[in-house]
């Protein structure tokens, strides 16, 4: 088990004849995931690493029954990528395009009400099911198969931490980057809800940061309703106020949204905090050790 | 992207938004003769910052004549105001509003910003004019009032309504404040604000309403639709290293040490900068080089930090995913063959086509400390740096 993708996901590809859809491309096939087809306006009945490609997404989804989708489109066309699969119902979008104007993700999410199809992202590295299905950006080598969640905003945050848990046998059920815009996808919440849910996870690692409050709310909803050790880790520490630290949601505004204010919130909730990024590992594996479940986590 | 008031208030006029009569000055001829040309009984002479706080700092002065208007635009121009915005080292004022003084009955303030929770735009009003929005929302929460707006239909006149009413808007003004907050939505969705507040917003003696400030700020992922408000940049009022950095692509924010850092990822490059200051170092910079790297871009990257006088050491942190490890160092090894790199280096590759990217620094024979791990590299550069 795991959550949101898993060996049998067939995935969509849409922008695949773009240089960075190309390479990714013929990464996530190697890593296992069942990449069934791509879209790009033009270009139908040409191949991508032998990935016939359609013109449009419903096209691609008649014919190769693909449920979900991952979106590697220019920014200026994104938002329009996501609302071609949320109209061809797909399961599951994840947008990695960053730099999309912020209205026309508000556009979006009001469209995506009552519809079934859910949003990971934008401007996120994607999702990993460890030794399964690999859909988005991350590098293939550092996911290693077992039981720790791992949310993020951040995509290199997210290897990082993949990699110390990795390096330290501790192996994973599934990455999923929800991405560093302030309007986006799904939240901590929606994801810590799958994670709680699924069997095959035991504890959970949020990678929080500076901007915004879905940490605080995030760490309300663990301490009510989560019954999975879950340990955090805030950036932006140093962050000055007012500037936006490359993430568009990453700003500390009117005083709100600091680094000490989540980790208190965290902490007041139960949650242990890392003290620095060099050890989200090493935390984790503490509290795993704590509840008793070490032996469990570990892969020899 | 943030504008001057008078460029704000420029953007309203022409949406039908109320804003007092008035131009910019670059001096103090051109404040006269604007002054002369509104040839009203008071003018307002207004210092042009990206900061609020002006008025506290001296920066906005009333004239009730010509001399003073002199007056006010030569004290006023070249002199560095200090507000709780600017930081210790100030802004030096380098254009001025003059603009016609109004009879100020009572001041509200509203706003539209984006909402994170509801994913909407958000209309806010208060009674509490001129006062920060934050100090309301700390001290008298229920005086702030929320509408939030479905982008299907755009702000609903009844919305716009129940804000006037509710702020205690006098019911004869309720027409004019509508059509204000109206014609202000339209400025927000069309020029892809991230941020319209008025600060306030005015009731005059003579029965008017009208902005009397105006803060807009623009989704910078949206300004290449919208040429005619990328032309207000003022890159004066920005960070010359920021500004640099803008032109490769690369996010970049000035910190006060000494010690560089150029990262991939912003949640990294955060988390490199609360590293290197755990470890007791003081970081320069916070440096996303962003996720399509090319050669050019890292090397135009160390350009900067090389070129910044305060910087004794560099700490590269690379976790490539979309970005791959053997193009930065490529970048690196050009960098360095071409201008030289005097001070410490500690590199720290990990990610995509990492092996290839090790062998490209070994082989260029540059002084390079390797590092394999986050915490090792933030030691070994603190510890270099001194």
């Amino acid at each position: 088990m795991s959550i949101l993708v898993n060996k049998d996901t067939k995935v969509v590809v849409q922008g695949i004849t773009g240089s960075t859809a190309k390479f990714h491309t013929k990464q996530m096939i190697e890593y296992g995931t069942k990449i069934v087809a791509g879209v790009t306006p033009g270009k139908g009945g040409e191949k991508v690493e032998g990935v016939p490609v359609f013109n449009t997404l419903s096209e691609a989804v008649k014919a190769t029954g693909a449920t979900v989708s991952v979106i590697y489109v220019p920014a200026p066309f994104a938002a329009d990528a996501i609302l071609e699969a949320v109209d061809a119902q797909l399961e599951l979008v994840i947008c990695i395009t960053e730099h999309i104007p912020v209205l026309d993700m508000v556009k979006v999410k009001r469209y995506m009400e009552g519809k079934k199809t859910r949003l990971i992202g934008p401007n996120c590295p994607g999702v990993t099911t460890a030794e399964e299905c690999k859909i988005g950006l991350m590098p293939s080598y550092i996911h290693k198969k077992g039981h720790v969640g791992v949310i993020s905003r951040s995509g290199t945050l997210t290897y990082e931490a993949v990699h110390q848990l990795s390096q330290a046998g501790i192996g994973q059920s599934s990455a999923v980057g929800i991405g560093g815009d302030p309007i986006k996808g799904m939240d901590f919440i929606d994801v810590l809800k799958a994670f709680n849910e699924d069997e095959d996870t035991y504890a959970v690692m949020m990678l929080g940061e500076i901007g915004g409050t879905a940490e605080e709310e995030a760490a309300e909803w663990i301490k009510k309703h989560m019954t999975k050790p879950v340990v955090g880790f805030i950036g932006g520490r140093m962050a000055p106020p007012g500037k936006r630290m490359g993430h568009a949601g990453a700003i500390i505004s009117g005083g709100k949204g600091t680094a000490d204010e989540k980790i208190r919130a965290m902490n007041a909730c139960g949650i242990e905090v890392a003290d620095t990024p060099a050890t989200m590992g090493e935390t984790l594996i503490k509290v795993l050790k704590e509840k008793g479940i070490y032996d469990a986590c570990h892969t020899h | 992207m943030n504008i001057h008031e008078y460029q704000g208030k420029e953007i309203l006029r022409k949406y039908g938004v109320a804003v007092p009569n008035g131009k910019a000055a670059f001096s103090v001829e051109e404040a006269v003769a604007v002054a002369q040309e509104l040839a009203t009984k008071v003018c307002v002479v207004k210092a042009q910052i990206h900061a609020g706080g002006r008025g506290k700092a001296g920066g906005v002065k009333v004239a009730k004549n010509i001399d003073e208007v002199r007056q006010y635009a030569s004290e006023i121009l070249g002199k560095t105001l200090v507000t709780h915005q600017t930081g210790p080292q100030g802004k030096v004022v380098k254009r001025l509003l003059i603009e016609e003084g109004c009879d100020i009955k009572k001041e509200y303030y509203v706003g539209l910003v984006i909402d994170r929770a509801t994913s909407r735009v958000v209309l806010m009003a208060s009674e509490e004019g001129g006062m920060e929005i934050e100090t309301v929302a700390a001290n008298t929460p229920e005086k702030i009032f929320k509408e939030v707006i479905d982008p299907v239909v755009g702000l609903a006149g009844y919305q716009a309504r129940r804000i006037a009413f509710n702020i205690n808007i006098p019911p004869e003004l309720v027409g004019q404040a509508v059509k204000f907050m109206m014609g202000l939505y339209r400025v927000f969705i069309e020029k892809d604000c991230s941020i319209a507040e008025i600060n306030p917003l005015v009731a005059t003696g003579d029965g008017k309403v009208m902005a009397l400030d105006a803060k807009l700020n623009f989704d910078d992922s949206a300004l290449s639709r919208h040429p005619d408000v990328a032309e207000y940049r003022d890159t004066d009022e920005e960070d010359a290293n920021e500004l640099e950095a803008a032109k490769y692509g690369l996010n970049y924010v000035t910190l006060d040490g000494d010690i560089a850092c150029m990262v991939n990822g912003a949640g990294l490059a955060m988390a490199t900068v609360d590293i290197i200051k755990h470890n007791g170092g003081e970081p320069a910079n916070f440096l996303d080089v962003g996720g399509s790297s090319t050669v050019e871009t890292v090397k135009g990257a160390l350009d900067i930090i090389l070129g910044d006088k305060k910087v004794k050491g560099i700490f590269v942190n690379i976790f490539g995913g979309i970005n791959k490890c053997d193009v930065i160092a490529q970048g690196i090894v050009s960098a360095a063959q071409q201008v030289g790199i005097h001070i410490p280096l500690v590199v720290r590759l990990e990610g995509t086509n990492v092996e290839q990217g090790k062998e490209i620094l070994e082989k260029s024979g540059i002084d390079i400390v390797v590092a394999d791990s986050l915490s090792s590299g933030a030691k070994k550069i603190v510890a270099l740096v001194g």
